[in-house]
C-alpha cells in the first residue's frame, strides 16, 4: 500500500495555478487544473525546464515559463517536438486534502 | 417451507431488487421491509420535479401500500433496524422486536455529507436528500432567501427548483466552475449562464468559512473573505457517504461502502447488499443506473441463480428545465487523447468528445443533447469511429453530411454592430453595400468606407463578405491568434467590443474556440484584450497572465527574481538609496545593477522574499517599476533646464508628470519613452516606443522607435507648444495603440501594418479624437494605477504564489 501524507487543502491551490512542496530530493510543483484534477511533478527537468510551478496552466498541462516547452502533467511527458519526461508523482484528495504519497518525499523517510 | 428475507432501507435499488425478486419467484420468500423513513420506496431522484412544482409526490411514488400489501410484504415503515445478530440470525428493531431471517439484505443507501462547519447543527440547515428536505425547501417563496452550498448536481436542482418558486437563491461553490467532475469548464460556463439568466447568483470559488445564527437558527453564510450571505435556509449539497453503520457495527467488512462481491453478497453469506451503501471492487455509486444493476443480480442471488454484476460507463444528465447537458466517460485531456470541439455560439451548444485509440472516451455536451445516447452507446460499446472522424461530431443525422460554418461568430452579430469603428461602418451597412455589388474586400472598402483606415477590421469585413455572398466568395487565409482558433487578433479584439465579451471562457464560446480551454498562447492575448476593453470590470486572470506578471518581478534563469522600484523620470533621493541599500543588505541579494531604464535592480531574490522586500522598499516610499509588464516601463529623461546650459525645457519636470499619469496601464507589449531636453538627445528619445524631444518652440513628438532586436529610428508624430499638449498626445497616442495592436506587437510593428499617417490622423489633426483617447486612457488608469508591491506586501494578496505549500525540508534536517 502507498503511504499519503497531507499537504494541503485543495483550495490552497488556486483553479488553474500550482504551489511548491518542498523535499530533500528537490521541488515538487502541485496543480490544480480546471476540470478539478491534481497533479504532482518535479519543478525542474535539469537544465531543460522549469520551474514548472510558474508556468501557465491550460487542460492538463503546464507550459514552461523559460523555453516554452508544454508538458503533460498526467504523465510528465514533454509534448510535440521536444524530448523529456518530468517525473510524476501519486496524489490523492479525501475530504477536501491533498494528499501526496510519501514516497514523492522518500529520501527523508529513508533517513530515518 | 418458505424461507423469510429481510430488507432493511426502502429505497431505489432494494426496491428495484424487491420487484425483481417477486417477479422471478412471488413465493420464494416471505419478505419484511424496514425503512427508516416512515413512507415506502418512493422515486428519490425525481424529488427535483417535486420541488420545482413539475410534479406532485404522488406521481413519484413507486411501490403503494396497496402494491406491499398485493404482494405480501410486511412494511415496518418509520422503524429503524437497530441490530442484528448475525450469530442467531435475528435482527433487532428498534423497538426491541427480534425477527429471524434465513437471509438479510442491505439497501441502507447513504448520508449527505455535512461539513462540520462553526453552525452547522443550526436550526434551517439541511441536506437534500428525502421528502423532507424537500419539503422544508417547498415552504420557502419569493420573501426569502436561501444559500446552496454546492454546484454539483443535486446543489444545482436544489438551486433551481427554489428558484422556480420565486426564492433569491445564491449558489457557492468551491472548485473553479460549475459541476466540475462533469463538465469541463467551457461546459461550465454555458451552464452557470443558464442558470444567472433564471434569477439564480453563482459563487464558484468561494469557500465557506462559518454559517452564523440568531436565537439558534440560521441567519447568514459567511466565507473566508468575510462576506456574509443573508439566508433563511442553507441548503448542503457538497457529496454522500455511504451508510454503513449498522453494517459495521455487526461486524461485516467494511471499507468506503459494504464490501461487496460479483454475486453483491457481503463477507457473511447470508447477507447481501446493494445501492449506495456498497463498495464494489473499489468502486462506490452515486447514481441509479448500476444501482439497478446490482439490485438484478442480487435478486438472482437470493434465487440460487449466478449472476454478475459488472460495473459499466455511467453517463449524468441534470434535471433542470432549461440546462440541457449530458456528460460521460473520461474528459480529461491527456497526450495520448485528442479533442474534437464544436461550438454553436448562436445556439449556445458546446460539443465535446474525447478521442483515444480512435475510440470516444468521454462526451460533454451543452445546449443540445439530442444525439447523447448515440455518443453514449458508442462510448459503451468502444466502437471504432475512424471511419466517421471528420463529421462525428455532428451526430447520426450529419454522418456524410457537411461540416459546421467556421463563419457562425460573424454571422451571429446583429445587423448594426459595428465592425469599422475609424468610419463607424456597421455590419448591416457592409452587407448592404455587398448586395449593391460590391464583391471584393476593395470594392467594399470604395463604397462603405469599412476597412478603408486602420485596416484592422478587414478580417472581420472579409468574413462579411464570406458570410453574403456564400460560394462565390473564396475566403483568403489569414494569421490566427493560434491552433485554438480560426480567428486573427484584430477580429477577436473587435468581436470582444461587438459582442461585449467579459471573460475568456465566454470568447471562447461565443467565438468558436476549438479547444476546450485555449493553451498559453492564446490565454495571455484575450486576457489583455478584456483588460483593455473593459476597465474597472473584474476582467483580469492572472492564471492566464505570464509568470512575471504574475508575480510582479521578472524571474531569472536559475528561478530567483529581480526587484526595479519605480524611479519617476530617473529621479531618486539619498532616502530612496539608502533603502535600497538596506534591502539589498537584508535580503543577500547578490547583484545590484544600474538599468538602461534610469533605475536600479535588484537581482537574485528568492521568490519567497518578495513580499518582504517589497515592503521595505514600500517603507521608503517605493512602488513596483513594472519592469516584468507588458505594460508601461520607464520615462527616461535628461536633467533639462534645470541643471544644463543647453536645455530648451524642464524634460525632467514633464517626463516625471508624464510617467506619473502613465504607470501602471497593461499595454500590447512593453512600452518606454524618454523626455529629452534639446536635440543632442542626451536621453536617447529617437529610439523609444515614443520619444519627446524638446526644442526652444515647444516639444517634438516622436513614435514608433526601436532599439532592440529591430533598430528603427523613432518618427515625428507631431509638434507641439504646450506641455500639456504633450503629455496629451503622449496618453493619446498610448490609448491608440493599447486598443489597437496585436498582443506582442511594440508600436512600430503595429504602425507598420496601420500606417503614420492614420495615426497622425487620429492623435495630431483630429483633436476631438484625441481628447476623446487621451479621456478613455485616464478613465482606465482610476483601475490600474494600483501598486501590485503593496497589495502583495501589505494586504495578502497572492500569498500563495510566493510561499510553498508544504516544506519537508525542514522536518528532515530535526
Ligand atoms: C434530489 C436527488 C436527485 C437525484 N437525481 C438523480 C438522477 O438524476 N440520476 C441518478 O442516477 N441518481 C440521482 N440521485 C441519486 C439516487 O437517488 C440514488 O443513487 C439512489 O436513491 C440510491 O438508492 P439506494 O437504494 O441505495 O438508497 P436510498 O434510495 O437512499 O434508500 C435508502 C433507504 O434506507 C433507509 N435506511 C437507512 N438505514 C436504515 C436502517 N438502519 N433501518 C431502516 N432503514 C434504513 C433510508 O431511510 C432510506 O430510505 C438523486 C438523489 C437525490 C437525493
Amino acid at each position: 500500500m502507498t503511504d499519503f501524507i497531507d499537504i494541503g487543502h485543495i483550495t490552497d491551490i488556486p483553479v488553474q495555478g500550482a504551489r511548491l512542496v518542498r523535499t530533500q530530493r528537490g521541488d515538487i510543483a502541485v496543480f490544480r487544473t480546471a476540470s478539478g484534477n491534481f497533479y504532482a511533478v518535479d519543478e525542474y527537468l535539469e537544465d531543460k525546464a522549469g520551474p514548472l510551478s510558474n508556468g501557465i496552466q491550460h487542460g492538463e498541462m503546464v507550459t514552461d515559463p523559460m523555453r516554452n516547452w508544454v508538458f503533460d502533467l498526467a504523465t510528465g511527458e514533454a509534448q510535440g517536438a521536444d524530448e523529456g519526461r518530468v517525473a510524476t508523482y501519486d496524489l490523492k484528495i479525501a475530504e477536501g486534502r491533498i494528499l501526496l504519497a510519501t514516497a514523492a518525499i522518500a529520501n527523508q523517510v529513508a533517513a530515518e | 417451507m418458505t424461507q423469510k428475507l429481510i430488507i432493511i432501507g426502502a429505497g431505489m435499488a432494494s426496491g428495484r431488487a424487491l420487484e425483481q425478486l417477486l417477479e422471478a419467484d412471488p413465493n420464494a420468500y416471505d419478505v419484511t421491509l424496514f425503512n427508516a423513513e416512515p413512507r415506502g420506496n418512493y422515486n428519490r431522484i425525481m424529488l427535483s420535479p417535486v420541488l420545482s412544482g413539475e410534479k406532485t409526490y404522488d406521481e413519484i411514488v413507486t411501490h403503494s401500500a396497496e402494491w406491499y400489501e398485493a404482494n405480501g410484504v410486511t412494511c415496518r415503515f418509520g422503524e429503524r433496524v437497530a441490530n442484528v445478530d448475525r450469530a442467531r440470525k435475528v435482527v433487532v428493531a428498534e423497538n426491541g422486536d427480534e425477527l429471524p431471517y434465513d437471509k438479510l439484505l442491505f439497501g441502507t443507501g447513504s448520508n449527505p455529507f455535512i461539513i462540520p462547519m462553526p453552525g452547522h447543527d443550526l436550526e434551517g440547515v439541511i441536506a437534500y436528500r428525502d421528502l423532507e428536505d424537500t419539503e422544508l425547501m417547498m415552504s420557502m417563496n419569493d420573501s426569502n432567501k436561501v444559500v446552496v452550498i454546492g454546484g454539483g448536481l443535486l446543489g444545482l436542482e436544489a438551486a433551481a427548483g427554489m428558484a422556480a418558486r420565486g426564492v433569491d437563491v445564491t449558489v457557492v461553490h468551491i472548485m473553479g466552475h460549475l459541476m466540475e467532475r462533469q463538465l469541463d469548464e467551457a461546459a461550465g460556463y454555458l451552464l452557470r449562464k443558464a442558470l444567472v439568466d433564471k434569477g439564480i447568483t453563482v459563487r464558484c470559488q468561494a469557500n465557506s468559512k462559518q454559517i452564523l445564527g440568531e436565537n439558534g437558527k440560521v441567519r447568514a453564510l459567511q466565507l473566508d473573505d468575510g462576506t456574509e450571505l443573508p439566508c433563511d435556509l442553507l441548503v448542503m449539497a457538497v457529496g454522500i457517504r455511504p451508510n454503513v453503520k449498522l453494517a459495521q457495527d455487526v461486524g461485516l467488512a467494511v471499507g468506503k461502502g459494504i464490501h461487496v462481491d460479483d454475486q453483491m453478497l457481503t463477507s457473511d453469506a447470508d447477507i447481501l447488499a446493494v445501492g449506495e451503501c456498497v463498495e464494489h471492487d473499489g468502486a462506490i455509486f452515486g447514481l441509479v443506473a448500476p444501482l439497478y444493476d446490482q439490485a438484478k443480480v442480487a435478486a438472482q442471488t437470493l434465487l440460487n441463480e449466478h449472476a454478475t454484476f459488472v460495473q459499466k460507463e455511467i453517463s449524468t444528465k441534470l434535471k433542470v428545465t432549461g440546462c440541457d447537458l449530458f456528460s460521460a466517460g473520461d474528459f480529461a485531456e491527456g497526450e495520448d487523447r485528442e479533442d474534437i470541439v464544436f461550438r454553436d455560439p448562436a445556439r449556445g451548444v458546446y460539443r465535446r468528445l474525447v478521442l483515444k485509440d480512435n475510440k470516444i472516451i468521454g462526451a460533454v455536451m451543452y445546449g443540445d443533447t439530442a444525439d447523447s445516447n448515440w455518443f453514449f452507446g458508442m462510448i459503451k460499446d468502444g466502437t471504432d469511429i475512424a471511419d466517421m472522424r471528420e463529421t462525428l461530431i455532428f451526430g447520426p443525422a450529419y454522418q456524410g453530411g457537411t461540416p459546421m460554418d467556421p463563419l457562425a461568430a460573424v454571422a451571429a452579430l446583429p445587423d448594426d454592430a459595428e465592425i469599422c469603428g475609424c468610419n463607424g461602418i456597421s455590419k448591416g451597412q457592409i452587407v448592404a453595400a455587398i448586395n449593391a455589388g460590391a464583391n471584393t474586400l476593395d470594392a467594399v472598402k470604395a463604397t462603405s468606407k469599412a476597412g478603408s483606415s486602420c485596416g484592422s477590421c478587414v478580417g472581420l469585413v472579409t468574413q462579411v463578405l464570406g458570410i453574403t455572398l456564400g460560394d462565390e466568395f473564396k475566403m483568403p487565409e489569414k494569421e490566427t491568434v493560434c491552433k485554438c482558433t480560426d480567428q486573427s487578433h484584430d477580429d477577436v479584439r473587435k468581436l470582444i467590443i461587438a459582442k461585449q465579451l467579459k471573460s475568456i471562457p465566454q470568447i471562447m464560446q461565443e467565438l468558436d474556440w476549438n479547444s476546450p480551454g485555449g493553451c498559453h498562447v492564446c490565454r495571455p492575448a484575450l486576457n489583455y484584450y478584456l483588460v483593455c476593453a473593459w476597465p474597472g470590470e473584474e476582467v483580469d486572470d492572472g492564471k492566464s497572465r505570464f509568470i512575471n506578471e504574475r508575480v510582479h518581478a521578472n524571474i531569472q534563469k536559475d528561478g530567483t527574481y529581480s526587484v526595479v522600484p519605480r524611479m519617476l523620470g530617473g529621479i531618486t533621493t539619498p532616502n530612496e538609496l539608502r533603502a535600497i541599500a538596506d534591502a539589498a543588505d537584508k535580503f543577500n541579494v547578490p547583484t545590484v545593477k544600474v538599468t538602461g531604464g534610469q533605475r536600479i535592480d535588484l537581482l537574485g531574490v528568492k521568490k519567497e522574499d518578495l513580499p518582504a522586500i517589497w515592503y521595505d522598499l514600500g517603507e521608503a516610499g517605493m512602488m513596483s517599476g513594472q519592469a516584468y509588464a507588458k505594460g508601461l516601463r520607464t520615462v527616461k529623461t535628461c536633467v533639462g533646464t534645470d541643471h544644463c546650459r543647453f536645455g530648451t525645457q524642464d524634460s525632467t519636470g514633464l517626463g516625471i508628470k508624464i510617467e506619473s499619469e502613465m504607470w501602471g496601464a497593461w499595454s500590447p507589449h512593453k512600452f518606454k519613452l524618454a523626455v529629452t531636453g534639446c536635440p543632442r538627445n542626451c536621453a536617447e528619445a529617437t529610439c523609444k516606443d515614443l520619444g519627446i524631444i524638446c526644442v526652444d518652440s515647444g516639444y517634438q513628438i516622436l513614435v514608433g522607435g526601436a532599439a532592440g532586436l529591430d533598430l528603427l529610428e523613432a518618427e515625428l508624430l507631431i509638434t507641439v507648444k504646450t506641455e500639456q499638449e504633450a503629455i496629451d498626445v503622449s496618453c493619446a497616442f498610448y490609448q491608440l495603440y493599447r486598443e489597437g495592436a496585436q498582443y506582442l506587437h511594440r508600436p512600430y510593428k503595429w504602425i507598420a501594418k496601420v500606417g503614420l499617417d492614420w495615426v497622425k490622423e487620429q492623435v495630431a489633426d483630429d483633436l476631438e479624437n484625441r481628447a476623446a483617447l487621451a479621456e478613455r486612457f485616464r478613465y482606465s488608469q482610476q483601475f490600474y494605477q494600483v501598486d501590485p508591491w503593496a497589495e502583495r506586501a501589505r494586504k495578502g494578496v497572492d500569498a500563495h504564489e510566493f510561499t510553498p505549500l508544504a516544506d519537508f525540508t525542514k522536518v528532515a534536517a530535526e
